[in-house]
């Protein structure tokens, strides 16, 4: 982080492709940049490619096309021992046949450093992963979440300045799994290690990460800070992909700058901003979250576009209410509203209006 | 979980039987059911196997021949001492007269000469030869008989004859393993065999000697070839395990008889050979009917049982560790070593053991292939079990056989532990 040149990619992607057959393209023209010390989530559904771009920059798959730089060389035919990269398994990979200090100590050993070097930086790295006391243990000993520290421990010892992991929170319950993305952020960030996180789990790619990349059919669909993936998502398959999403399906009548008016399949109008439509007669899709949607008569905002919509079911989160209802033609319209003291239960079988600010919503690819 | 630890008195059941007794009561439907599915093996394992064993393992010290066939004599016996160097007195002749007429008459006196040829060459003749004449003898009116024995045979007058019989009439004997040992029960107690007798003891050594290396080759030819069965994918695997597999789908005979094809000195190898011209027609290569040979033979034949473990516990050794140590900066060789290897050991001592204590038994290969210098101690056995007729020292050196495995074994669990070997 205090390096004065932070802003060159650390790590870059250039047109890079993979094959495995020779027939179907796993990974599809891959350009991808880095900068030192950021938390970048690769992040998709399973299939998408994500963790093929995580072993070619391991190493342990070649690009059948393209270059992968790091620190502005090619590691192309640089084999993975000699690449210097820390890496967390899915399943953490300890050697079972050592202890926990015996296998923090293992990449010291392999890089030939003394033995009471070597011990001072076990001993550190369990320190910081709060488990001095487990050196003597062997990892079938330890439970899931402590397997995990160990092996979080284990790619930082060697002082990496790139850790790649993946799915490395996969197989823990919630809780820990919420207690080791904030572990896992707040090491990489004291630290100042460059970071490429792999998972499916959108939560965590959210709530960790500097930039999230979707994958998808072995594409990068939108590479953006979590905020604005999830508020501004640029293609449908985002839209959808990223947390709860609304789709209302229709044809753009016109284009007007930063608005544009929809056709909806049942014949009503709706404004929205032209995000990938640009000309009239498209088919799109249009994407409102469902928190942005308000029913509330005195909340809607005077420049809003109302909707009839009927509630069809009524659904109790505790924090949240949630109304599935069914608007032009769409029964599956989600509608999420907060448990304030204030707040409306509607029944099923009521018939409302609904409404948004145009800027929420958004005309996307069909 | 209160109301138990509350209560003084162990835990009851709703109908107020203790819950332990309702429990047992329970579950005994159950383990009656179990016993019964498993009754008809049981049964076939206990008399088909248990019992053979038990009895033969019996046999190697049970010596009742000599006491049953001369009660008598056994008795008269006693009173005379083996060290005198004279020929035993009266009583004991006419005890041995009256012995051998019920002997004769009941066709056993063969038997223990038999028996006693075993120990002293030349007893199973004097038996069989004095019989005839013997049986005529009429114990009441005839006597006094030392003389006539003497004259009938003159071993009857050699003190050595009887002390054989002195020496091996216990009911129960250890003269059988002192035999298995190389040694003899004589009168002066527990003796070596003179020198050219000595054959057993290198049977054993031999035999300990070439499983061992047997193993090791097998060790050595298993490991890769099962690593590549772990690690290629699927479709090439399936087709190399069928080559792994191929001889277990032949005859054990017909592939012993091919290398005694490929390895004789007019065989495939030696022709071939002489072909090139690498060997000349005259000095072709000895590798049949030796120890070269049988454990050529015999590692080809137990290879299978070398990789079919090796390659179930490789199999289990996930890809993603090889990785890690990669990822770590660890060369192919370092990975190998210290994280491969290691791993990959349950393998080779499950293999070893299964390897070991089959060679160790071996019976048909080293028969065919190993000549007189390539045989093991289970040639011996049958030996003496179908030619000797000598099942006491065969049942000995089984057992003796049995227990070296079992020590082994038992070597094996403390050094690396038997729960560590995984056969699939």
């Amino acid at each position: 982080m205090t390096d004065t040149n932070s802003d060159a990619a650390f790590v870059e992607f250039q047109r890079v492709q993979k094959s495995y057959d020779g027939e179907n393209l796993v990974v599809k023209d891959l350009n991808l940049a880095l900068p030192k010390g950021e938390f970048l989530t690769m992040l998709g559904p399973s299939g998408s490619g994500k963790t093929t771009c995580l072993m070619m920059l391991a190493g342990f798959e070649t690009a059948t096309h393209g270059e992968i730089l790091l620190d502005g060389k090619p590691i192309n035919n640089i084999p993975p021992h000699k690449r210097g990269i820390g890496m967390v398994f899915q399943n953490y990979a300890l050697f079972p046949h050592m202890t926990v200090a015996e296998n923090l100590s293992f990449p010291l050993e392999v890089r030939k450093l003394g033995k009471s070097e070597r011990e001072e930086k076990v001993k550190r790295a369990l320190d910081m992963v709060q488990m001095g006391a487990f050196g003597g243990r062997r990892p079938a000993q330890l439970s899931g979440g402590q397997q995990q520290r160990i092996a979080l421990a284990r790619a930082l010892v060697f002082e990496p300045e790139l850790v790649l992991m993946d799915e490395p929170l996969g197989a823990l319950d919630k809780q820990l799994r919420e207690h080791m993305q904030f572990e896992i952020t707040r090491l990489a960030h004291e630290l100042g290690i460059t970071t490429v996180y792999v998972t499916h789990d959108q939560t965590e790619a959210l709530t960790m990460s500097d930039r999230v990349a979707v994958f998808d059919d072995g594409r990068i669909q939108q590479l953006a800070p979590p905020d604005q993936l999830y508020e501004e998502p640029e293609n449908s398959f985002v839209a959808q992909f990223i947390g709860e999403n609304n789709t209302l399906e229709g044809v753009v009548k016109s284009i007007d700058g930063d608005t544009c008016l929809v056709q909806l399949d049942d014949g009503s109008e709706i404004d929205a901003v032209p995000i990938n439509v640009h000309n009239p007669g498209e088919r799109t899709k249009v994407s409102i979250r469902p928190e942005r949607v308000e029913f509330n008569k005195d909340r809607l905002h005077a420049d809003a576009h109302t909707l009839k919509a009927t509630v069809k079911e009524f659904i109790y989160m505790g924090d949240v209410f949630r109304f599935r209802m069914s608007v032009a033609g769409n029964d599956e319209f989600i509608v999420k509203t907060r448990n304030a003291p204030d707040a409306v239960r509607l029944q099923p079988g009521q018939e409302i209006d609904i409404g948004w600010l145009a800027k929420d919503c958004r005309a996307l690819d069909a | 979980m209160t109301d138990a630890s509350q209560n003084a008195g162990p835990m009851l059941a709703a109908d107020g039987t203790p819950l332990k007794q309702s429990l047992a009561r329970s579950l005994r439907r159950q383990k009656l059911r179990a016993l019964m599915l498993i009754a008809p093996l049981l049964l076939f394992v206990i008399f088909s196997f248990i019992v053979p064993i038990a009895s033969m393992l019996f046999r190697s010290v049970e010596n009742s021949i000599v006491q049953e066939t001369l009660p008598l004599t056994v008795e008269a016996l006693q009173n005379w001492d083996e060290f005198s160097g004279e020929t035993p007195d009266e009583t004991v002749y006419d005890a041995f007269v009256r012995d051998m007429v019920v002997a004769v008459d009941n066709k056993t006196h063969t038997r223990l000469g038999s028996r006693l040829n075993y120990e002293e060459t030349g007893m199973s003749s004097l038996f069989r030869r004095s019989g005839r004449k013997l049986g005529k003898l009429d114990p009441e009116t005839d006597g006094p008989f030392k003389e006539q024995l003497i004259e009938i045979h003159e071993g009857w007058g050699e003190p050595q004859t009887w002390a054989v019989i002195k020496t091996h009439s216990p009911a129960v004997t250890n003269g059988y393993f002192l035999n298995a040992v190389d040694m003899r029960r004589t009168p002066e107690g527990a003796q070596s065999q003179p020198e050219d007798k000595q054959i057993l003891i290198k049977l054993f050594g031999r035999t300990l000697f070439m499983s061992l290396i047997i193993t090791g080759a097998c060790i050595l030819l298993a490991y890769p070839v099962s690593y590549l069965l772990a690690t290629l994918p699927m479709r090439v695997s399936n087709m190399l395990m069928i080559l792994v597999l191929l001889p277990f789908w032949t005859s054990l005979l017909v592939r012993t008889s091919a290398w005694k094809v490929m390895l004789q000195q007019q065989g495939v190898i030696n022709e071939t050979l002489v072909w090139l011209g690498l060997v000349a027609d005259d000095a072709r290569l000895v590798i049949i009917n030796n120890q070269f040979g049988t454990i050529i033979a015999m590692t080809h034949i137990l290879l299978p049982f070398m990789i079919l473990p090796m390659y179930s516990v490789m199999q289990t050794i996930p890809p993603y560790y090889t990785r890690a140590a990669k990822s770590m900066g660890a060369t192919n060789w370092t990975t190998f070593w210290r994280i491969y290897f290691p791993q990959s050991i349950p393998g080779i001592g499950a293999g070893s053991i299964l390897v070991f204590i089959l060679a160790i038994g071996y019976y048909i290969t080293p028969e065919i292939v190993g000549g007189t210098k390539g045989v093991f101690i289970s040639n011996r056995i049958a030996y003496h079990i179908s030619s000797s007729l000598n099942w006491g020292l065969a049942a000995a050196l089984g057992t003796i056989l049995l227990a070296v495995v079992m020590l082994l074994y038992w070597c094996y669990d403390k050094i690396v532990g038997i729960d560590n070997v995984k056969l699939g």
